[in-house]
């Protein structure tokens, strides 16, 4: 009794968040252009959506930002996490609680506090400052992601290291480096999806000439929500199913 | 105490973490090709020791040589120790083959030698055909046998073991002592090694350094040790000992007669303390004897009853309450011959043990 209770209980929960992604993946093969009833098997709102240049372009800006973004954002925010793991220094407490804040803190503050640096200092709203914007909010995730994956490392490896002759950079570079590249490399993978389907602050810093897909998404959608979108969402969940089965495996501690 | 031929010598070495002394103005040397063991209870500074001499721990005060050379301020990776750290410190990612070769990788040996050299240190500690494996894949005394092989393989001076064996079941224990005093002396290399272990201490070393709280409490051969602790600490840590409160009455040519535990004895041994002088009078149980007492009359020094006999193979163990109500445990082999060795419990028995094996240490 209690056990169809409980699965009972979760398969709801499950099903509360599922079914309108499954729904969505179907209606994005639905021949009906509104939806509501099943006419048949189609692609041609995947075919519409190459055909769609504007979006395709917003799409290429997306990914291209994403990708720029989460690069630099993982260099700076894996070095930050040795910083913080490897070495003291003055200031070390204040420094990472305020990586914790900037992850904390609302979209729509940094967004806006963004958009006011950027006229303070004169920079045009478009791809510069998109970019730079992306990597700022995405270096805490990162440092965040692999400071985690650190933690449960022995300190007397390093220790090992050095007293094997290893000189400090060598220790990093043979012993710390390769321990957390797993976690550098689900670091890239979250900054990646982050900035991939970030609309609020992306909303403020970005100009007219530099459209990405969520943005392009949002404004398409306030006219209703047309198959397009549903066959660009899908290949997005798709896109990010991948990356988050992969940043799973990844984080899996080796047995 | 130091000489030429010092390999490691620490000179007033004091060490605190955020105030609490933890190392306290501490002397030691240790000499080349000596098996020296560092023991201690948990907490005593045995780690911090170590580490100080490896360079992983940066003395407060004092100075390091090692070789004859200052290292006080030269980093681990320069100085000619090894270590083989507690929890072995493996490299998850790295092979056992690439574990041991790590060493001699970091400091540029030709790729020819690495492969010798770490094959000789692996067949050394029988692990030859384990190279290809990841750490996470073997038992617990074969990451023993790599952290070893990993530390000897660039042949340093001397190799520093902190508590290797505590974490291996008790025969790969014994098992594993035999191997490491067969390897030290194959190689000639000097062992610091570090264990709260008295048994292990004892049977391993050459020299076996007694600390507790920072200090040395005492540093002499394995048999020194046992058989003559120099205070109350050292009696008690290394091995069961039985206490017994005595008051010296007479001195006659340096020896004594003194009142043991209400009861008049005389000590055969040279003691260098005067009438009136309050004592311990420490006896380790093998050292006594239990007599029966057969004539009700006669005047036995000590007395007891037998409150409980354990039958231990090679040994009986009795536990005897003295006329003063002080508790002892006396060890005593079998003595084929004797078919009245056997005591009850409730009996009286005479208490004696080997003249002038007890030792005296001031009460305080
Ligand atoms: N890095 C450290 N920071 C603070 N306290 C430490 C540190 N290392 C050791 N201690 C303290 O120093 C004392 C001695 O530790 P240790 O040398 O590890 O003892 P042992 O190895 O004899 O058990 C302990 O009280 C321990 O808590
Ligand atoms: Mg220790």
């Amino acid at each position: 009794m209690m056990r169809t209770l409980k699965i009972g209980y979760s398969s709801l929960v499950y099903a509360f968040l599922y079914v309108p992604i499954f729904v969505l993946i179907v209606y994005s093969f639905n021949a009906s252009k509104f939806g509501t009833t099943w006419q048949g098997f189609t692609l041609k709102w995947y075919q519409n959506l190459l055909e769609n240049t504007s979006l395709m372009t917003a799409a290429g800006n997306s990914v291209l930002v994403a990708t720029l973004s989460a690069t630099c954002a993982t260099i700076i925010g894996s070095l930050a996490a040795v910083a913080f793991y490897r070495y003291t220094f003055k200031g070390k407490k204040v420094i990472m609680s305020l990586v914790y804040i900037l992850m904390m803190a609302p979209d729509i503050v940094m967004g806006i506090s963004l958009l006011i640096l950027f006229v303070t200092i004169h920079m045009e709203p478009g791809f510069i400052t998109l970019l730079l914007s992306h990597i700022t909010f995405n270096i805490p995730f990162v440092a965040v992601t692999v400071m985690s994956r650190m933690k449960g490392f022995d300190k007397n490896l390093f220790d090992a290291a050095g007293d094997l002759g290893a000189t400090e950079f060598q220790t990093v570079r043979h012993v710390l480096f390769p321990m957390m590249l797993p976690a550098v490399v689900a670091g890239w993978l979250l900054a990646f999806t982050l900035s991939m389907d970030d609309v609020i602050i992306s909303f403020f810093v970005t100009g007219p000439d530099f459209e990405i897909l969520p943005l392009r998404i949002y404004s398409m959608v306030r006219l209703g929500v047309k198959p397009e979108v549903n066959a660009l969402c899908t290949i997005m969940f798709t896109l990010s199913l991948v990356i988050v089965m992969i940043s799973q495996i990844l984080n899996r501690e080796k047995k | 105490m130091s000489s030429a031929n010092d390999i490691v010598r620490l000179e007033s070495i004091s060490k605190s973490f955020g105030g609490h002394g933890v190392v306290h103005n501490l002397d030691l040397c240790i000499k080349d090709g000596e098996f020296v063991t560092l023991l201690g209870p948990s907490g005593c500074g045995k780690t911090t020791l170590l580490r100080i001499i490896a360079g992983l721990e940066t003395q407060d005060y004092g100075r390091v040589f090692i070789g004859g050379k200052d290292v006080s301020i030269i980093p681990p990776n320069k100085r000619e120790v090894n270590t083989v750290f507690q929890s072995y410190a493996l490299f998850p990612h790295m092979t056992v083959y690439d574990n041991v070769a790590f060493g001699l990788k970091m400091s540029k040996v030709p790729k020819d030698e690495i492969k010798e050299r770490v094959k000789e240190a692996l067949d050394t500690v029988m692990l030859g055909n384990f190279a290809d494996r990841m750490p996470q894949n073997l038992s617990g005394g074969q990451q023993q046998r790599v952290a070893i092989a990993r530390a000897i393989v660039k042949r340093p001076k001397v190799l520093l073991l902190d508590e290797p064996l505590s974490a291996l079941d008790f025969k790969l224990r014994k098992q594993m002592q035999t191997e490491l005093k067969h390897i030290q002396r194959k190689l000639g290399i000097t062992f610091v090694f570090v264990t709260h272990d008295q048994e292990e201490a004892l049977s391993m070393s050459d020299r076996v350094v007694v600390m507790n709280e920072g200090v040395i409490q005492q540093d002499g051969s394995p048999k020194e040790v046992y058989e003559n602790p120099k205070n109350m600490f050292v009696a008690k840590f290394v091995g069961e000992i039985n206490v017994l409160q005595a008051v010296i009455e007479k001195t006659i040519n340096g020896k004594l007669r003194a009142n043991v535990e209400g009861r008049q004895c005389r000590l055969t041994k040279k003691h260098t303390y005067v009438e009136g002088d309050s004592v311990k009078l420490l006896l380790r149980p093998e050292d006594i004897r239990l007599e029966h007492i057969k004539d009700a009359d006669s005047d036995y020094p000590l007395q007891g009853i037998i409150e409980e006999t354990t039958y231990k193979g090679a040994t009986l163990d009795s536990i005897v309450r003295l006329d003063s109500g002080t508790v002892i445990m006396a060890s005593e082999f079998f003595d084929e011959d004797d078919p009245e060795f056997e005591y009850k419990t409730g009996e009286k028995v005479a208490v004696k043990w080997v003249d002038g094996w007890e030792v005296l240490l001031p009460d305080d």
